[in-house]
């Protein structure tokens, strides 16, 4: 099965310059708070996790064409509709026009902040030992895997070193294909420039990412 | 922009709107969702929830060298000690601008930001532009932003792809002695707590 991210930006050129934004400037249109708080709102009901929602955002084949928060929309019908939790039919006719189905949790207005405050912790009781400790070399794999995954295509098969470990957590792959927690340990890796980018990359930089242990190997 | 690109943007707003809205009004009608629970989240967002909670992480620990040894050590806790956690904010580390070492965080999968001390995050953020070349030209990409660093100045790119969230400590900037922790913190932007940016310079003192 071949699965294919959009989303992998990291090194890529030709998307032109940053257009800067005040602090403060939040949304661009009057649908899109409304955009947010449905995601919000449907994420906390439980009908999915955060890794399938990353998952169904990231492989949308006009994911490039996009704005977020129309990302957010069509990946919000995409998960609904998946479950059968909402029809075509209804979107077009602006009104319900199927049975509703039962689901974990309803997110009521009194309980949002509470909700907010608590969020969704992904930290685990560890049950097996750190394969890797602080300032040991690593290499990342190297062979792109066809699921969702959260290690970015510019960090593939290169050497780096543990910087942080951070305890088991749960494991983004395994969780977003509905595979369980399955919690993994959990490690800041970081790289020399040169090491990601070779001759091109500036003096003195250092990239890191947080890789799942499965990402890794002794190097 | 040609007037048939005006058009065809407001329609697509048109569009974004009725589309929305009919989306809302099922999901309500299914049970799903209860419609003042997203103007209590917008709410949150809007009026509770933004980068003016960092500043005051950051003002904290430019006076209280004790609250900087808890952030460097266990952020999550000394932010929430302050009143600031939650969703997409679980586990926060603290990174630290000094004159040897500049610290810059993005999110090349997507857009992670931590939520309860930085509210959400910009469009540029969120945006191909940002997010490709950060970790390849932070120096580029910070010009663009009209901070340029020493030669000599090591920078640090932190791409969050799994659940950490990072907060960027600025340095605390000269001629800032004397003022008390409410006055620092605004001189803390967004920015300088992504790394886009520094710390203002206090009135009356040159950047």
């Amino acid at each position: 099965m071949s699965y294919l991210s959009h989303a992998d930006l990291g090194g890529q050129s030709d998307h032109g310059p940053v257009t800067l934004e005040p602090e403060g400037e939040l949304f661009h249109a009057p649908w899109e708070p409304r955009a947010l708080a449905l995601t919000l709102a449907m994420g906390a009901t439980g009908a999915w996790n955060i890794d399938m929602s990353r998952a169904a955002r990231e492989t949308l084949p006009n994911y490039g064409e996009l704005g977020y928060y129309e990302i957010w929309i069509a990946a919000l019908q995409r998960l609904l509709q998946e479950r059968g939790l909402l029809q075509p039919d209804e979107l077009a006719a602006a009104r319900a026009l199927h049975p509703a189905t039962a689901l974990p949790r309803v997110l009521a207005a009194v309980d949002v902040a509470k909700v907010l405050a608590a969020g969704a912790p992904t930290q685990r009781p560890t049950t097996t030992p750190a394969g890797f400790a602080v300032g040991q070399p690593v290499r990342t794999r190297s062979v792109p895997v066809p699921h969702h995954s959260r290690l970015p295509g510019y960090v593939r098969g290169k050497r780096g070193v543990i910087e942080h470990s951070h305890g088991m957590h749960v494991f983004a792959d395994a969780n977003a294909q509905g595979l369980g927690e399955q919690p993994q340990w959990l490690y800041t890796v970081v790289f020399d420039g040169e090491e990601l980018w070779g001759d091109a990359a500036p003096i003195g930089l250092k990239v890191s990412v947080d890789a799942w242990e499965p990402y890794i190997e002794a190097a | 922009m040609s007037h048939s690109d005006h058009e065809h943007e407001h329609s697509e707003l048109g569009e974004m709107d009725l589309r929305v809205r009919a989306l809302e009004s099922v999901l309500t009608q299914k049970g799903y969702i209860d419609p003042a629970a997203l103007d209590a989240l917008i709410d949150t967002y809007q009026t509770r929830v933004g980068p003016r909670n960092g500043a005051r992480v950051v003002a904290r620990a430019w006076v209280d060298t004790g609250f900087r040894d808890w952030l460097r050590h266990d952020a999550s806790a000394a932010i929430a000690s302050l009143g600031y956690s939650g969703r997409q904010g679980e586990h926060i580390h603290a990174v630290e601008n000094t004159p040897a070492r500049h610290n810059l965080v993005v999110c090349t999968l997507c857009s992670c930001y931590p939520w309860p001390v930085l509210g959400l995050p910009p469009t540029w953020y969120k945006s191909a532009p940002y997010r490709s070349r950060a970790v390849k030209d932070p120096r580029g990409v910070l010009a663009e932003f009209g901070v340029n660093l020493p030669e000599h100045t090591e920078i640090q790119v932190w791409d969050s792809t799994a659940e950490l969230r990072y907060l960027v400590i600025p340095q605390r900037p000269a001629g800032s002695e004397g003022l008390d922790e409410e006055a620092l913190a605004a001189l803390v932007t967004r920015d300088s707590m992504i790394g886009t940016g520094l710390a203002l310079a206090p009135a009356g003192n040159p950047p």
